[in-house]
């Protein structure tokens, strides 16, 4: 059998050119899957023999000559908060466990029309909220790299599986940094695109105006290839930008020369000492290849946490109340309807969820609204805005992508606050509905990767990937 | 301290449970309110903001209504739907009275 290549574009070339079979990239993988997933518990679910008779009927079309798809039998890992049709979508969550959605979500179909190959659907932190995957109703995912430690999160599962190599790329969500941080943790690439760029419908809705789907891989090609795939205007998303998906495999090449590099010189603290070491090494980097480094201030910045978790739980707390045991899921039967809400909810929520509904209740309460909710609305402008100036003077930003590296089990589970804070350079992003990418780039404390982040504005996906081709080059003489 | 002046109280968080539909005994009433008030007692740091004159901002980008043409397309499969459902009856979902039995 020939060599299975690494990546998602030499696995499509290699199939296309028929120097292997999608059957025997399916079979490669899926072996890895039975080798390390008991340790890692990416996946809530592998769908071994669909994949198998995805990738057969893809080396048939090929035996017979019919066209195939830019990514055919190519392996992708879809998290499990992206509607699957007819195979079981969870969240992660007791309360939708068994249920198969209706209908497949958008950014599921295009790839499937493109000839990827679903392995299985990943582990998350329960309706992707959290910063390590524990708080998964099925159990953590543990960090490919060292087992006793969490691999991020919320798209921890996603994030393993790519680092893990049960798959070459993967899909996740990303509403506060949860495709950025796990990224950052497992030493992949993640990508965050652009608010309204890919389509969110067919994804289960945490924070509706933050929430964007974007893809995991071991390279920035393959994340642009991925994030091409699955953008473009999309009827059934009403946030979904009218116009096609940009090319960007391009830009990953075309290097920095030229560019302004935006340097945060009131970046908020907190980060690791190696981790700002790194940082300061991408800059350099950087410079070395062309491109000039600009002092900028996003004031605002410091405040971008608290804003985010009033925004994120006051939608939270409104997206989740379809979760009643009426259409679907968990149902905990009772007299009447309102005992058997309150009864199934309780009983199908984990305490991170239920934190984020009161959360998010209490600042759109009655007496409350304008001094939390319309306060965050402010706050979240504010940032927007700072932003904008700061993009009259440089192209894109770079940042650390999360303050430490990937933490033990259990240090942070039951303190919100520390938790959150892991969230601190990745959340501003979202609120903005700007684009933003995690590149590995060297170690930090116990060996273990550091993510730099590189921060765009709208639709500014192509110099984004330019620096992120930039930083991937320079980061084999990173530390 | 919130914004409001006032930290959260464990009356407020059995409130917005009762309000989220969410069952919480007692123990973990106050449990939460732990919780919750070391959160919100960092939101504090927005007080320091001038915010007069800022507008709120609720979706990235401005949202605009969607219209498609008023032509029929195809929906879900209703039976499909229904089988996903905790219980059913009569081609509807079948849930518990609306009022409780003992009111």
């Amino acid at each position: 059998m020939a060599t299975i290549p690494t990546t998602a574009s030499g696995i499509a070339a290699a199939i296309a050119s028929k120097q292997i079979t999608a059957r025997e990239v399916i079979d490669s993988y899926l072996a890895q899957i039975t080798a390390r997933e008991t340790d890692i518990h990416a996946f809530n679910l592998v769908t071994a023999d669909a994949a198998r008779a995805h990738a057969d009927a893809i080396d048939a079309d090929i035996a017979a000559g019919r066209p195939i798809g830019p990514l055919a039998g190519v392996p992708i890992a879809i998290k499990d908060n992206l509607c699957t049709h007819g195979v079981e979508t969870t969240c992660s969550s007791k309360i939708l466990e068994g249920w198969k959605p209706p209908y497949d979500a958008t950014v599921v179909s295009r790839l499937r029309d493109a000839g990827a190959i679903m392995v299985g659907k990943t582990n998350l932190d329960e309706f992707a909220m959290g910063s390590s995957t524990e708080n998964s109703a099925f159990g953590p995912t543990r960090n490919p790299l060292d087992t006793s430690r969490v691999p991020g999160g919320s798209s921890g599962g996603s994030a393993a599986a790519v680092a893990a190599g049960f798959a070459p790329v993967s899909l996740g969500s990303d509403t506060g940094g949860s495709i950025r941080q796990p990224a950052a943790m497992c030493g992949v690439v993640g990508v965050k695109p652009t608010y309204g760029l890919v389509s969110r419908y067919g994804l289960c809705a945490y924070a509706s105006s933050l929430d964007q789907v974007g893809p995991f891989a071991t390279t920035v090609a393959d994340a642009a290839l991925i994030t091409e795939a699955i953008a473009g205007h999309d009827a059934m998303d009403s946030t979904s930008i009218p116009q096609p998906a940009p090319a960007l495999v391009a830009s990953v090449s075309q290097g920095v020369a030229g560019m302004r590099i935006g340097r945060v010189t009131d970046l908020p603290a907190g980060a690791e000492p190696e981790v700002i070491a790194r940082l300061n090494e991408a800059f350099a980097a950087l410079e070395a290849a062309g491109a000039t480094i600009v002092d900028i201030t996003l004031p605002s910045l410091s405040y971008a946490l608290t804003a985010y978790y009033l925004i994120a739980p006051a939608e939270a707390s409104s997206n989740l109340a379809r979760y009643d045991g009426v259409r679907y899921g968990l149902r905990v039967n009772a007299v009447d309807t309102n005992s058997m809400y309150g009864a199934t909810r309780a009983a199908g929520f984990g305490d991170e969820v239920k934190r984020r509904i009161m959360l998010g209740t209490y600042a759109l309460s009655a007496g409350y609204y304008d001094a939390y909710y319309g306060k965050a609305l402010k706050v979240r402008r504010l940032i927007a805005e700072d932003f904008e100036r700061a993009y009259a003077q440089v192209d894109v930003i770079l940042t650390p992508t999360s303050p430490v590296v990937a933490f033990p089990f259990g240090d942070k589970v039951d303190d919100p606050m520390a938790m959150y804070l892991c969230d601190i350079y990745t959340i501003p992003t979202n609120l903005a509905g700007h684009p933003a990418m995690s590149v590995p780039f060297g170690t930090g404390a116990h060996g273990m990767p550091v993510g730099i982040q590189v921060l765009a504005p709208a639709l500014g996906e192509a110099p984004m990937f330019r620096v992120g081709g930039a930083l991937e080059n320079a980061a084999g003489g990173a530390k | 301290m919130s914004p409001s002046g006032t930290p959260i109280s464990a009356a407020d968080v059995a409130k917005v449970a009762r309000l989220a539909r969410l069952d919480i005994d007692e123990a973990n009433v106050v449990h939460f309110t732990e919780q919750l008030a070391k959160v919100m007692g960092h939101f504090s740091d927005i007080d320091a903001l001038d915010l007069s004159g800022v507008g709120p901002m609720t979706q990235p980008f401005p949202l605009v209504n969607v219209l498609r043409e008023d032509v029929e397309q195809p929906c879900l499969d209703t039976d499909e739907v229904l089988n996903a459902a905790p219980s059913s009856d009569q081609r509807r979902f079948r849930v518990p009275p609306i009022i409780g039995l003992d009111d």
